[in-house]
This record gives structure tokens, sequence and C-alpha cells, in this order.
């Protein structure tokens, strides 16, 4: 399997499944690790960089972490192949700006990710469809033992593992969830959220992560502390606390809507499917926002021949890096803007 | 008026202007450099202050030495500016300076209890040992020591897991 495999599909994780897929379209565990004796990636030479890549590259193979890894060599790659990356959430948007020698193993069905000299000198990512964070744990908790028994990580009795920034530090691990939440958009009642994470302590970013605006209803909540709780301890303020109350609010509003606003429900939804299917011109962020209406169709119900899995595939691959390896040749906005159009109106013909 | 004073970094506080032999001599002192150049004198000043401050004037010697890593090396100014540490040893080296920042991203904790390696029982005096002979080694590269380099390299296989 190789990058150019990854344009035909959506990732495992987008197929729309998974528990309280209604409102989680996926959920996230990465844990942040070092070697031990060696300085952090930002203050390593060159050779030590281009060293560690060689040998975290051989590792993470060796380890046969899962049936198939493909390694994409970031440094080598091509702006269009980064960008690939970073829309399929493989790689940060800062791993595919980088100029140093690093490098993604991924798995073939996209879930694991391994993100080789980043900030860290590994960052093990588990992506799973719907509210699926036990699992993704688990998982996750699985690569970093087999990773470990061959390589030694920096660890601290008193801070943990040791962390290039102190914000990772101990657990080294970031959960979050990714949610959709028209309704409560919709209704103007997204504010409960923002308060329900602040009293958590936790982060609310757009699609893309840190410093990234929310685009077409999709938030990202993750937790922001990793000293002085247990990983089960911030799992379970997700799936005990705050993951089910977001929930219980979106689909509260959503029924709010079938029930007092159906008409103006439908209109924006409707509307925003005919525009879908008959504009010749569009922009991946008109893309978001109309397809973020057509799912809440969806699962409101009203839309019936459309289904969620081509949705979120159009999420994915509407993006600009995907539309352009899809064409296999580079194209500017206006380029962009009319193929998107072409493509959505094919996949979305009733 | 604002600004530095003409010979240290510290606030311009005393302002003078001479005129010499027709031409007009602008002078921006801080309060110490300007009572080393005796232009002021503190009244109301203890005589052991007077001369503390004059020795402090005088002397060299940074009014806090700034900690830095003995492995890779940076300093806690250096963190503060990049938002990145340097190496696994900071977090000791750099510990008085660095505690109030972590309690401050963490909502206070202070103490890992999450999961541990199986490995904890490789020590941390060893893992220093390995970062201080890698800082050695990087620099005997940069000097083309290379005599000095592969036993450094040496040293660092046999200690290395």
């Amino acid at each position: 399997m190789t990058l150019a495999d990854l344009t035909r599909q959506a990732g495992e994780w987008l197929r729309g499944a998974g528990a309280m897929h209604d409102v989680v379209i996926s959920s996230r565990t990465r844990l942040a690790r070092n070697l031990a004796g060696m300085p952090f990636l930002s203050r390593c030479s060159p050779a030590q960089q281009h060293e560690l890549e060689q040998r975290l590259r051989r590792e993470v193979l060796e380890a046969a972490l899962a049936r198939e890894m493909f390694y994409v060599d970031v440094a080598a790659a091509g702006p269009l192949d980064r960008q690939l990356l970073v829309e399929r959430h493989l790689i940060s948007r800062q791993h595919g700006a980088a100029e140093h020698p690093r490098g993604v193993a991924v798995s073939s069905g996209e879930t694991i990710s391994i993100m080789v000299n980043e900030e860290d000198h590994l960052r093990l990512q588990v992506l799973r469809s719907g509210f699926e964070l036990d699992e993704a744990f688990a998982e996750i908790n699985r690569i970093d033992d087999r990773l470990e028994s061959r390589l030694s990580f920096a660890f601290h009795s008193r801070y943990g593992y040791l962390t290039a920034c102190p914000t990772n530090v101990g657990t080294g691990l970031r959960v979050s969830v990714m949610l959709h939440l028209p309704a409560l958009k919709l209704t103007n009642t997204i504010e409960k959220v923002f308060h329900a994470a602040q009293d958590l302590h936790m982060a609310i970013r757009g699609l893309y992560g840190e410093g990234t605006e929310a685009m077409g209803d999709f938030f990202q909540l993750s937790n922001q502390t990793t000293l002085g709780k247990t990983e089960g301890q911030i799992l379970s303020e997700f799936r005990d606390q705050i993951v089910p109350a977001i929930v219980e609010y979106e689909r509260k509003a959503r029924e709010g809507l079938v029930r007092q606003q159906l008409v103006a429900a439908d209109d924006r939804i409707f509307r925003s499917l005919a525009l879908l299917r008959s504009a010749m011109l569009i922009s991946s962020e008109e893309t978001m926002y109309l397809l973020s209406l057509v799912r809440l169709g969806i699962n409101l119900g009203r839309v019936r021949d459309v289904d969620i899995k081509t949705v979120n595939e159009l999420f994915l691959l509407t993006q600009p890096a995907h539309l352009q390896k899809i064409h296999n040749r580079e194209m500017d906005a206006n380029e962009r803007a009319a193929c998107r159009a072409t493509y959505i109106r094919q996949r979305l013909a009733p | 008026m604002k600004g530095k004073c003409e010979k240290c970094d510290r606030p311009a506080t005393v302002h003078m202007t001479e005129i010499i032999g027709g031409e007009k001599i602008e002078k921006h002192l801080c309060e110490q450099c300007a009572m080393t150049a005796g232009i002021t004198i503190k009244a109301n000043v203890p005589i052991s202050q007077m001369l503390e401050d004059f020795v402090l004037a005088t002397s060299n010697a940074p009014e806090e030495s700034p900690l830095a890593c003995d492995c890779c090396g940076i300093t806690f100014s250096e963190f503060r500016s990049k938002g990145l540490l340097g190496c696994p040893n900071d977090y000791d080296a750099l510990e008085s300076q660095l505690l109030p920042i972590v309690r401050r991203a963490q909502e206070n904790a202070e103490q890992h209890v999450g999961k541990v390696p199986c490995r904890a029982g490789d020590d941390q005096v060893r893992q220093t040992n390995i970062l201080r002979l890698r800082s050695q080694l990087r620099d005997a590269v940069a000097t083309e020591n290379y005599e000095l380099a592969a036993r450094l390299r040496d040293q660092i296989k046999e200690v290395e897991p």
C-alpha cells in the first residue's frame, strides 16, 4: 500500500459507524514519547535528527504494530502529498510544514499513525469511527507496550513521560473527540458546550486541531492536562461526563427542531442539498457548511436518498489536496472550485 | 524621560546635560552608574548600602545566575522564548523555574500518577549520563576532534540500552 492508494477511499474512521455516531464523528487517542538519552528534537543536530529518523522508522516498522503498515518519508514527499496527509489527519499541520528529517508510519486502514520526529520523537495516534475511546486507548496502549519492549522512553518518577513541551508531560496522553453539532449551532445554544468544556478544563478547537476555526459545525474536544491524572481518569471524564452530556444537548436540540421548526429546518437542509446538487463552482468552506446541514438532514430522517458514509467521504475527498490527487494534477482555486462542484454533483446524483 | 542607561541595561533615571566648550552633551544613566561616575550620591542611604551598590555596579556579576542544563545547554530564558525544552534532563536542571510553569499548565498537578514503563528501572542517572556523552560527542564532531568522537561513541554504545 502507498500514499497514492489513499485517495481512492476515506479512512476507516470515517465510515460513520460506532457508538453515538449521529453526533460523534470520531475518537482519537495520542501519546507523546521521547527516547531516553537523546536531546528533544529541536535541540538535536541535523545528524542526530537523521539518525533518529532512521532508527525510529526501522523500529516502528519492525515492531509489526498492524497487519500492514507503510511509511511515508515526509521530508522527501511533495507539497501535495504532505497536504493530503494533513487533510486525512494522519500528520499535524506542523509536521507537514517542517523541514527536518521526519516521517509517518500508517496502518492500511488508517486507524494507526505514528509520526516520527514531530515535536516529540514519537507521536502515536489511534483513530476510531464514532465514540470508541476505550477501544482507541486499548489499541494505543498496546502499541506503546510493543514499542517500549524495543525502545527506552524518557521517564521521570515525578513528571512521568518527559516531553519537549511541559503541556504534554506525565501521561503524554491527548484524547479528542470530533463532534458534529449543527442543531446546537442552528438554535444558538452552542454556548452550553463551551461552558461544559470550560468546567472540565477541556479545549474546543476546529477540525484540524490547534489554531484552526470550527468549520461546518464540527468541533474537536480535547483534554488540556496530562499530569496528575491516570489515563483511566482522563478517559472517564470524556466517557462518563462531558461527551454523553454534549450528545444529549445536541439530540435534544435536534428533537426540538423537528417538533417546533420542522419547515424551517427542512428548508435549510433541502436548500443545502439542492445547492450541492446543482452548483458549478464551490469552495471547500461552502462545501463543509452545506454538507453539515445535509448530514443533519440524514440523521433527522429527512434526507433519505443520501447515506452518511457518502457525506463523510465528501468532507474529505473535496479538500484541496485530495481533489488534486484524484485528478492527478495541480490546480488553482478556481479550477478546484469547478472540479469540486462536478465531483459533488456526481456523488450526490439522485 | 524614558530609555536605558548608556552603560548598562537598567532603566536610565539620571539625565544630565553638560555643555563643554560650547558642545552640548547629554547623559542618561541609571542610579548605580551615575553613582559610580560620581555624578550622584544617595542621601539617606546607609553607608553599607552605598558600598554594596558600588560593588554591584562595578563588578560584572550578573544579578541572578541564569539556570542552564549541563547536558543540552539550554537556559530557562531560551525555553521561555521557544516554549520547548532541550532534553529530558531539563526537568531536573531547570526545575526551580520550570515547576511553576508545569503547575500552571497542569491545573496545579506536579506528580505523575499514570502509566509507568516496564523498564522504569532504567534509572535517570544513566539516562542523564548518556545525554551528557551525546552532547560531548556533538561538540567533538563540531570541532573535528574525531579521535575523541570515536571514543565517546564507544562509550555511548556501552551504556545505551
